[in-house]
This record gives C-alpha cells, structure tokens and sequence, in this order.
C-alpha cells in the first residue's frame, strides 16, 4: 500500500517536471534551425519543423509528448540525425552512471570513516586535520579541483590519464573531482551526528555495561549516528548528477552530462526535456531508495507509518 | 558485617571553561555486603560524580581524581587500567540510570541489550542467554516476556524501560548495583512500584544497591544505611533509624524538615526550606561548607572544616557543635527547631 502510494506520487512528480521543463524550454528565446536557417533554403527548415512537430502550437505539442513519455518513448533527437533521445541516454549511462555511482561511494565511505575518526578524536589532532581538509573540499569548486588534479596526476606526475574515457584509470580522477565536495559534507555531517549520539545517555549505558569503547562506536554510535546523515544522501545524488555535466566536459567523457549541456545550446528540444526527465527519475527513485534505509535503520519510524 | 565496597577521602574536580570545579572534595563511606545505601543532597553536591567515579564513568579530559582510594573486593578500583575496569562494570557493579527514556539505545532490541552484558561477561551459549534473558525479564515484572525480547524502546513506557534497565543492571548478578535517582524520571504510582521491585529483587538475589536519591521518602523506604552528601562532602552517615530519630548535623535537620508530613487532622505541614544556596565549587570555603546556611554556625566553622564525631560506631557527623569547647548548642538548637 506504501509502495504503491510511492509510486503514484513519483509518476506524478515526474508529470510535473515534465510540465515546467516544458513550460522553461519553450520560454527562453532561441531555436533549434537558427544556426541551420542561413545555410538552408526555407522549406528545407520548414520541413524540419513538421517532422519535429514544432509548426503544431505548444499545448499539441506538449499532449504529443506526453502521450509518447508515457511509452517511455524520448523522441527523435534534432541535433544528431541518426539517434533517437533514448538511444542517446542508454549510450551515455554507463559512462555517467559509473562515475556517478563511483563518486557517490568514495563520497559516503571516506566521508563516514573521515566523520567518525574526527568525532572520536573531538579536539584533537585528528579532528582539526580531517575537518580542515574538510573544508577545503567544500569550498573549492569541482571546476577548479579537477584541473588541479589533472595538472598533478596526470602531466607532472604522470599517474594517470589525462582525459577522456576508456579503462578504470580514467575514471579514477573524474571520480574524486565529483566527489571531495560531498565526502567533505558527509565528514562535517557525520561528525556531528557522532558527536551528537557519543553525548546520549545510551552510551553511558553501554560503557556501565563494559562494552570497550571500539564496541560502543559500533554497535551503539554509527548506527544511531547514521540517522540523520542518511537524509543528505538525497540532495547529494542531486548534487553528483549535476557535477557531472561540469566533470564530464572537463574529462570530455562520452556521459549523459555532456548531451544535457550540448543540448541547451542547441535548443534541441527533446533531448533537454529527455534528459531532464531521466535525471529526475534517478533523483526520485533514489530518494525512494533512502526513504527505505531510513525505515531499516530507524525502527522508530516503522511504527509511525503503521496508521498511514 | 563485611564491607564490599567502600570510599575513602574520594576529591574530585572538573576542568571547565570557568575554572576548576571541586565537586567532590573528601567523600567517605562505605557499602556492606547485602545491604542498602542511600546518598542524599540537594543538587549539585556531588552524588552523581561519585557514583561515576566507582564506576569509572568519569568523562577523561576534563575529570581529574586528585586522591581517594575506591576498595572493592580488596582492590582499589581507582589504580585499574581500562581494561580491568570494562571486566568490572556490567558484571559485578553494574549501574541504573535515572533517565529510562534516553538510557535505551533506540534502535537496538531490548533483549539484545540485555543480552549485551552477558555476551561480554559470561560463556553462555547463544541459546542459554536467551533463555537467561527471559528470565531476566519475568524477574523485573515485564509480560509477554518472548515478544517484549524483539521489541525497540519506544514500544515501551516509561516503567518498562526502567525495569528493562534494571535487567540489563542484574543480567549478570552482580555484588553492587549504583542505581542514580532511578525514579526521579518517573510519575509517582510508577515510582513506588520500581522502588518495590528494586527492595524485592534486592533481598532475594542478596545484592547490595548504593542508591542515590533527593528523596527521603525513598530512603526510608528502601534504605538500611545513609550517607548525607553537602556540597561534595558526606556531613553525616548512619543507619536509617538513627538518622531519622536523632539527626546530628543542621544540615541534616534541614532535610529532614523539607519533607512534607500528613499531619493528623489532615492538613500538611508547612515546608520549612532551607535558606541560602550552597557555596560556590569554584572555590569552596575552607570551613564547614554549610556554615553559610547554618543557623547555629560559630566563629569556628568558617574557619576549619570539622572531623568526624562518631555518636554510635555506625552514626558519624562532621560538625563543630558536637565539640566538647562548643556551647552545650544541641538542646538549644533542637528546642529551636521544633517550636
Ligand atoms: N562533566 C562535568 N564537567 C564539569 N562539571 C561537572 C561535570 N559533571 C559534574 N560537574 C559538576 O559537579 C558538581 C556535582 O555534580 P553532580 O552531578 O554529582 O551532582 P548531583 O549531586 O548528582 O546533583 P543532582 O541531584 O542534580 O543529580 C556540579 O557542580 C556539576 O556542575
Ligand atoms: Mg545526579
């Protein structure tokens, strides 16, 4: 029944979007035979806008499209000839979906195991080492950190490739580029929350009990530490499939991103509402996703929903 | 009557941004085998940091011991390194928290926190400990003992969780249980029923409970002995009756007449409080810490901190008025009060 109700709202969710993209796209000035209108003979272009539906007024337009979404059908792609939208993901998901997932688990790990250590290590040493380091991942920006990267790994040092796509050492620098912002936000998030569960009476419990200490962070602390950093995994996947658009340019790897952005230049119309359409997807099927661990985690949380 | 546990010339103070707290400065009693001690003071006067300086529960960077010896089973627990202590805590002194709300970890079934204990401390089969545990939770009074055991905390009340915690305190049956306010957190009809339970199991499992309360109704209750805690100092020590038929100390008096008594015709007595607030721990007096409240205090007692007068082998009381050189004050000060 939750499930289900879950899913109604995300088909919803996903209508919605649709709709304001829709409504964005075709509200900033701009056409996708701008740069073609000069060198082709008119009715060439006009040809154009007929195959494409754009010569139908909006709301025609809009209902096509929403009766093939819901055939999952992405339409044609203007820009490429020969590719329709979703040929055009299903080749650039494997590139993006690796770098996002990639990222997205050296963010959480290193950011726990960097909040945990700092938090046992409250004012010490450790602690001012790991949220210093910290901070800097936060405030400088991808766009910058990745060439910095490239300078050092990949010419001076001539650890790893410089660019573009193909074995596991090209996704290596890609992936920490996208991911020191949201392992640094993790670390300062799971710090705290550390900190925060190391203080509660429970704990005290625990350690009356005689649990060693290294028991106590496991069993008692990182779960109920968790809690709340679980809820940050839902605006940081949202923030990784936007990073990609900028680290996929960078490395000039064959992802989604670099489609996303093309397209907005292009006005290609259907593959900026296809991509955004499926960016969502992901967004909201993962939070989905972290409103179940949620439940796992916090048992508190199962009873609430018991009256829904 | 053979001591199991007991504390001697106990100082202990915290670091904090402000200074050095003093909070407890020359604490002495001791616990015997299968008996009751109750710790009473008004807040702050140190009880809660003595029974976490027993169990070793003192939070390290800011807590400093700076004498004191801690005996238990012939060991001074004050020189046991971390290890030794962890073997300690949880099997032969165990503690019962006061706030059963937040003394649960929330998202850990109850039986595996009782169960807890006995994975670290005894070799029972995985089977055994459940069993074990049970049990435990019959002992304290829970029903539906197999579909409590999967259970999270906030499926209980307050009352179960408490008694939840004095499973998880007499999983392993220790010689000492430190229970601090156990009943503060609760409503009053929960609070005789714990207490009630806590007597029982006391007396059939033999244990000893060191209980430390704001409460003489609980002390009479439960109690055979008591300590009289002042502003990081025990001002008076002795068995229930004494100290209730014959306070020495002002301090005492003080207590004794901030209970409330029903009185005969039914209307309640007026509370008499005790005036003024005790001394600042930053830098407590040199002299008798409540010569400041004391009604009867003398030139003496701000001077120097008075000795122990021993009135029975057991009564003991650190007050001036019980020097021979002091004005026959007892009388005057006892006619004083009960006018
Ligand atoms: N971790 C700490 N850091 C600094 N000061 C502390 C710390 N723990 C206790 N103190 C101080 O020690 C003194 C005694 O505190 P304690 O908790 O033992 O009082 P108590 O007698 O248990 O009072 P209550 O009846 O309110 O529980 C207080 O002044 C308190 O501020
Ligand atoms: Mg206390």
């Amino acid at each position: 029944m939750y499930i289900l109700k879950r899913f109604l709202t995300m088909i919803v969710t996903i209508w919605v979007i649709t709709t304001l993209t829709f409504i964005i796209m075709h509200s900033i000035p701009g056409d996708p035979f701008a740069s073609d209108a000069d060198v082709l003979p008119e009715e060439v272009v006009e040809n154009m806008r007929e195959k494409y539906n754009l010569d139908q007024p909006l709301p025609v337009q809009y209902l096509l499209y929403l009766k093939n979404l819901a055939t999952l059908d992405l339409g044609p792609s203007i820009e490429s000839k020969t590719r329709d939208v979703n040929t055009l993901i299903a080749d650039g998901f494997p590139a993006s979906a690796l770098l996002g997932i990639q990222a997205l688990v050296i963010a959480i790990v290193f950011g726990l195991i960097l909040g945990i250590v700092a938090a046992l290590n409250h004012n010490g040493l450790l602690d001012y080492l790991s949220m210093g380091v910290a901070i800097i991942g936060i405030s400088v920006p991808s766009f910058i950190l990745a060439p910095l990267l490239i300078k050092y790994f990949a010419v001076d040092w001539g650890l790893l490739p410089v660019a573009s796509w193909g074995s596991w050492e090209h996704t290596v620098l890609p992936s920490v580029a996208l991911a020191t912002a949201p392992l640094a936000i993790v670390a300062r998030f799971m710090r705290s929350s550390m900190l925060e569960v190391m203080n509660q009476d429970y704990i005290k419990t625990a350690d009356a009990k005689g649990v060693s200490t290294i028991g106590i962070v496991i069993k008692h602390g990182i779960r109920n530490a968790l809690i709340p950093v679980i809820s940050f995994i839902g605006p940081l996947v949202a923030f990784l499939l936007t990073g990609t658009f900028v680290i996929e340019k960078i490395f000039a790897i064959p992802g989604i991103g670099k489609y996303f952005v093309d397209s907005i230049f292009n006005r290609d119309f259907p593959v900026i509402l296809g991509t955004t359409i499926f960016f969502s997807a992901i967004l909201i099927v993962t939070l989905f996703i972290v409103d179940i661990s949620y439940r796992l985690v916090d048992p508190r949380i199962k009873l609430s929903s018991k009256g829904e | 009557m053979e001591r199991l546990l007991e504390v001697e010339d106990l100082h202990v103070s915290f670091k904090t941004y402000g200074g050095e707290v003093q909070a407890v400065r020359g604490v002495n009693f001791h616990v015997n085998k299968g008996e009751v001690l109750a710790i009473v003071g008004e807040s702050g006067s140190g009880k809660s940091v003595t029974a976490k300086t027993i169990m070793g529960l003192l939070p390290k960077k800011v807590s400093r011991i700076s004498s004191g010896v801690v005996t238990f089973e012939e060991d001074d627990l004050l020189t046991y390194s971390k290890k030794e202590m962890q073997k300690v805590k949880g099997s032969k002194i165990s503690l019962i928290s006061q706030d059963p709300m937040t003394s649960l970890n929330p998202t850990m079934k109850i039986g595996h926190q009782i169960d807890e204990s006995l994975k670290l401390h005894t070799d029972l089969s995985k089977m055994e400990r459940k069993s074990r545990v049970l049990e435990l939770l019959t002992l304290v009074g829970i029903p539906n003992v197999e579909e409590r055991y999967s259970q999270y905390p906030h499926e209980l009340s307050g009352g179960m969780r408490q008694r939840v915690l004095i499973a998880v305190a007499l999983a392993c049956e220790p010689q000492l249980i430190i229970a601090d306010e156990p009943t503060t957190a609760l409503d009053v009809t929960i609070q005789a029923q714990i207490l009630d339970l806590l007597k029982d199991l006391q007396q059939r499992l033999d244990t000893s409970i060191l209980i430390i309360t704001h409460d003489l109704g609980v002390v009479a209750e439960v109690a055979q002995r008591v300590a009289v805690m002042y502003a990081g100092v025990v001002v008076e020590s002795g068995s229930v009756e004494e100290i209730f038929a014959n306070p020495n100390h002002p301090y005492t008096w003080g207590l004794l007449g901030s209970i409330p008594k029903q009185r005969q015709d039914g209307a309640r007595e007026r509370l008499i409080p005790i005036e003024g607030t005790p001394p600042d721990l930053f830098s407590p007096p040199k002299g008798c810490p409540f010569a400041a409240r004391c009604e009867y205090a003398m030139d003496i007692c701000v001077e120097k901190m008075p000795d122990s007068t021993y009135l029975t082998t057991d009564h003991a009381s650190k007050c001036w008025l019980n020097d021979s050189r002091a004005k026959k004050p007892k009388e005057v000060a006892m006619a004083g009060r009960s006018r």
